[in-house]
């Protein structure tokens, strides 16, 4: 018999929905992204992110001066204001310049003080020539995103640190460090849980209890003291770049964990779906049914769970680069600069020095929020 | 007639506001419901029955909302309309649970787990009525003894998760009662029960409403439990209101073509289907002996297990060439569990399954190796009862038909591709569909990709786990055909897991009741069906709903 499809027969008031329009050949990308996209604080968080990634990829673009660059005459230098009308004899006009500093020494104390120099007019401009740079330690370039017209004159948009340096070249850098410690960290991690998570969740039995107990036992350690230790372990005299990938592998050693249990607890839910009994009845390779059958019905959630992870890398990287035990100068990480922020004089003299702390907290709740959105969306096919 | 009327529903609308687009639920329909009759409201899924039940209790599920009409309740101080007393407030409570009272489809999710039943009574009547709480506990034994709830005293202290499912929807049915509404709102109450359960929660509200002249709204998709109880039926479709009638009426003189259209489809079922005559000799093609899975219960300390649960226990059972064999129970009866075991989902733990391969000798399917297994997936398939699980969400409609043929055959993608859009067009799909993902289709249309999956191979067994119950009635027979086409074209031989005898009686040449993991009689279906011996299996056959109010206890002669 051929019947006439039953086109509303027994749709339910989802079905209608997903029935309307250009949805009826959608993948679960779309309708992800249709989930997604009703979640105004994760759309709000996932701009932000992209923002913060912006910066971080065009770190030398962006900065108005190279990270390390000192100048003793600024030590605690304050922030500057951007004026963007300048009046003089020849009327107001438009003109953006900030002002320099008359500078002179407290007797007392021996601190520098700082007051803004009405005579001293610094113009400023987008892409002006500062500089020189090797972009992506590839390209050489001099133009900056923002700076003063003339290489010479100082420019503290948030202020200066100890050695005189501009705190805003430094936090984007450091942007740089500390977020991609948070996504090759969760790579590393992602790596180790996808696997030994599958595993676990795929075979069951022995070799889950297992798996499962080692996963308990690194999570029960506290793991400042286990950072703290496994710094500490780290030979003084290696490169930074080698410091950076040694505090990468043992951030991602315990990171695992978490994605190792994501990732058990839907293959445990899955196995039993009757969408992977029926592929396994259509006689299926156990490899196919892994990848072809139950791996994109995970992409999501791993993704959900990547987002969530993020922010416990930076955070961990920051607190152990805060103690000093994890990355070292030259390289500029939030939690390097976060050092500086350590003793009574900062919070007295130089609040801006905190300007770091801030990033840390914004990428971190932009993280979590969009970890939030992606994870709601995760299934669409949930009712 | 008006002072008879208790609640009057005038041009009622829901709309369910979506992205892009509003779906009226319920279109501007109005009914009666007067004092101690049964009102049925009767449709299939999408009608909007269960959203026009809710919409009077203020109950409509966000962000649905009711966009006009009058839903005119009568009180002593004249005629309350609920419409405007909004879903907050004093007033609505007063009304919820104290005048009008529903119960659920799904007694587990509507009772807390963590009170014990007396409690949930007790607060219920607590909330509505000033007395003190000895008083509330003794109504609350009171009211659980009537609705016949053995050694009421003891259950009042007991947990909703140690009661039966039946046992759950007394104890709901009993805090719906301890307020002594006038109207009680049954929405799908025995649709998860089982039918012998079924039909004693059925004659308990029939009691109940006799005995206290309650009104009763009965919201249900299946005609046989309409027959049984309503006074008046309403029927829906697609939001709006088709036809009212006297039950009698209803069934023996429908109005309406929507009406005899679903009539239609369930007399169809209650009468087997024409089928030619089976040979005299017959070619078994699996046989079962003494099949048994046990599953290990209470595992001790040192793993050792000190019980068993018997799933399927000694089950025996010879399905022949070309032969319908059906398997009816109730639920935990161990059906599902014997189908999936012949698959080897489950690894039996005793006993043989037979099977006679298209080429060569009989294989014992109990202990074949895997490579064994690989060569039997392309012969025997499996047709799961929800095709909303069963098709994997985020492959398209191509992708899951031609996954047996990469696997059992060496076909081109040009090939598969030729053989997939046949196979649409066979099942009565358009051909062209392949890109779709399944939440297109809707689940008729998904339980026919199922099926095209299951014959893409060209199997000679096909085991169909219940492939009809997540259906709408009048989808069933036009499953049932299909598959009753695709037999005879390819010459299959079906194992048909049923819970629902009349869907059984239509399709099957033979059939096994199971229990408890047991097959307690085998025969030919018209044989069970008319004349079943033993006693489980005349109550099984006594207790389903038929879609005949003449076959009331209660009918006019």
């Amino acid at each position: 018999m051929s019947a006439p499809i039953d086109t509303a027969g027994d749709a339910d008031l989802l079905d209608q929905q997903v029935h309307a329009g250009s949805l009826v050949a959608a993948s679960q990308w779309t309708l992800i992204w249709h989930k997604f996209s009703r979640h105004r604080l994760a759309m709000v968080a996932l701009v932000v992110v992209v923002l913060i990634y912006l910066v971080a990829a065009f770190a030398e673009f962006l900065a108005p001066y190279d990270p390390g660059k000192f100048d003793p005459r600024y030590t605690f230098a304050p922030p500057q204001q951007i004026h963007l009308f300048l009046t003089d004899d020849e009327g107001t006009r438009f003109a953006p310049h900030v002002l320099g500093f008359k500078s002179q020494v407290d007797p007392k104390s021996f601190r520098r003080l700082f007051q803004p120099d009405p005579e001293k007019v610094i113009p400023i401009g987008f892409f002006v020539e500062g500089q020189p740079y090797k972009f992506w330690g590839i390209w050489e370039a001099n133009r900056h995103f923002l700076g003063p017209v003339d290489k010479a004159d100082p420019f503290f948009l948030i202020g200066g640190d100890r050695l005189g340096r501009d705190l805003l070249s430094r936090t984007i850098h450091g942007t740089r460090i500390s977020m991609s410690i948070g996504l090759v960290g969760v790579t590393l991690s992602l790596i180790i849980g996808l696997i030994l998570g599958g595993i676990s969740g795929y075979r069951g039995g022995l070799i889950d209890r297992v798996i499962q107990r080692v996963i308990e036992f690194i999570r029960s350690v506290p793991t400042i003291p286990l950072w703290l230790g496994l710094a500490a372990a780290m030979p003084k005299d290696w490169p930074p770049l080698q410091i950076y990938f040694a505090i990468l592998i043992i951030l991602s050693l315990i990171g695992w964990t978490e994605i190792a249990r994501v990732v058990r607890g839907r293959f445990l839910s899955l196995r039993r779906e009757d969408f992977v009994i029926a592929a396994r009845l259509d006689g299926v390779s156990e490899f196919r049914l892994i990848m072809r059958h139950m791996m994109p019905s995970l992409y999501s959630h791993i993704i959900a769970a990547i987002t969530l992870a993020i922010p416990n890398m930076i955070l961990a990287e920051t607190a152990l680069s805060f103690l000093g035990l994890g990355l070292q100068p030259p390289i500029v990480s939030w939690g390097v600069l976060l050092q500086d922020a350590q003793n009574l004089r900062a919070i007295t003299q130089a609040p801006w020095l905190f300007v770091p702390g801030i990033c840390v907290v914004v990428a971190v709740l932009a993280l979590n929020f969009l970890g939030d959105g992606v994870r709601d969306a995760a299934d669409p096919y949930a009712k | 007639m008006s002072d008879e009327t208790i609640l009057r529903v005038r041009d009622l609308s829901v709309d369910f506001p979506l992205q892009k687009s509003v779906v009226h639920a319920v279109k501007q329909v109005s009914f009666d419901l007067k004092r101690g009759e049964t009102l049925c409201v009767v449709g299939e899924s999408g009608s909007g029955k269960s959203v026009t039940a809710r919409a009077i209790l203020q109950l409509v599920a966000k962000p649905g909302a009711i966009t006009g009409g009058q839903i005119l309740l009568d009180t002593a101080a004249g005629e309350v309309d609920i419409v405007r007393l909004g879903s907050r407030g004093l007033a609505i409570r007063e009304v919820r649970g104290r005048r009008i009272a529903m119960i659920f489809q799904e007694p587990m999710t509507s009772l807390s787990p963590v009170h014990t039943i007396g409690h949930q009574i007790i607060e219920t009547i607590l909330l509505h009525e000033k007395v003190s709480k000895e008083e509330a506990r003794k109504r609350a034994a009171d009211l659980l003894g009537r609705v016949r709830i053995p050694e009421p005293e003891k259950a009042l202290d007991r947990y909703s998760f140690e009661f039966s499912g039946g046992m759950r929807q007394r104890a709901m049915i009993a805090m719906a009662l301890s307020c002594n509404p006038e109207i009680l709102i049954a929405d799908e109450p025995t649709t998860a029960l089982d039918v012998t359960t079924q039909a004693e929660i059925l004659s308990l509200i029939r009691e109940l409403q006799r005995d206290r002249g309650m009104a009763v709204l009965f919201i249900t998709h299946d005609m046989g439990v309409v027959a049984q109880i309503a006074d008046r039926v309403m029927v829906m479709f697609r939001g709006e209101k088709v036809e009212e009638a006297g039950v009698f009426d209803l069934f023996e003189r429908p109005q309406q073509a929507y009406t005899r259209a679903l009539l239609g489809s369930v007399l169809k079922l209650e009468t087997p289907a024409p089928r030619p005559p089976r040979p005299a000799t017959e070619k078994p093609i699996a046989k079962i002996e003494k099949l048994e899975l046990h599953f290990p219960l209470n595992a001790g300390f040192m793993g050792r297990p000190t019980n068993y649960l018997k799933a399927i226990d000694g089950v025996s059972l010879t399905i022949n060439q070309g032969e319908t064999v059906g398997v009816v129970g109730e639920s935990g009866s161990g059906k599902t569990t014997l189908g999936r075991t012949l698959l080897r989902v489950y690894d039996p733990t005793g006993g043989q399954v037979m099977y006679w391969p298209s080429n060569g000798e009989p294989v014992d399917i109990a202990t074949l190796g895997r490579k064994g297994m690989k060569s039997l997936y392309g012969e025997v398939r499996m047709v799961f009862q929800d095709p909303h699980s069963s098709l994997n969400p985020r492959m398209t409609i191509y992708q899951t038909i031609s996954e047996p043929l990469r696997t059992n055959t060496d076909m081109t993608e040009r090939q598969m591709m030729d053989r997939v859009s046949e196979l649409l067009s066979r099942v009565g799909l358009p051909p062209d569909i392949g890109d779709r993902y399944p939440h297109a289709f809707s689940g008729g249309q998904r339980q026919r990709i199922s099926i095209a999956r299951a014959v893409a191979v060209r199997p000679r067994l096909i085991i169909a786990d219940e492939p009809t119950s997540a259906l709408d009635v009048s989808l069933r027979h036009q499953v049932l055909d299909l598959m009753r086409d695709l037999q005879n074209e390819y010459r299959l031989s079906y194992l048909f897991i049923s819970h629902d005898i009349s869907v059984i009686r239509y399709f099957c040449d033979r059939v096994a009741v199971m229990k408890n993991g047991k097959i307690v009689e085998v025969g030919d279906v018209v044989q069970i069906c008319e004349r079943p011996q033993h006693a489980y299996t005349q109550s099984l056959i006594g207790a389903v709903p038929r879609p005949d109010p003449r076959l009331r206890a209660d009918a006019p002669q």
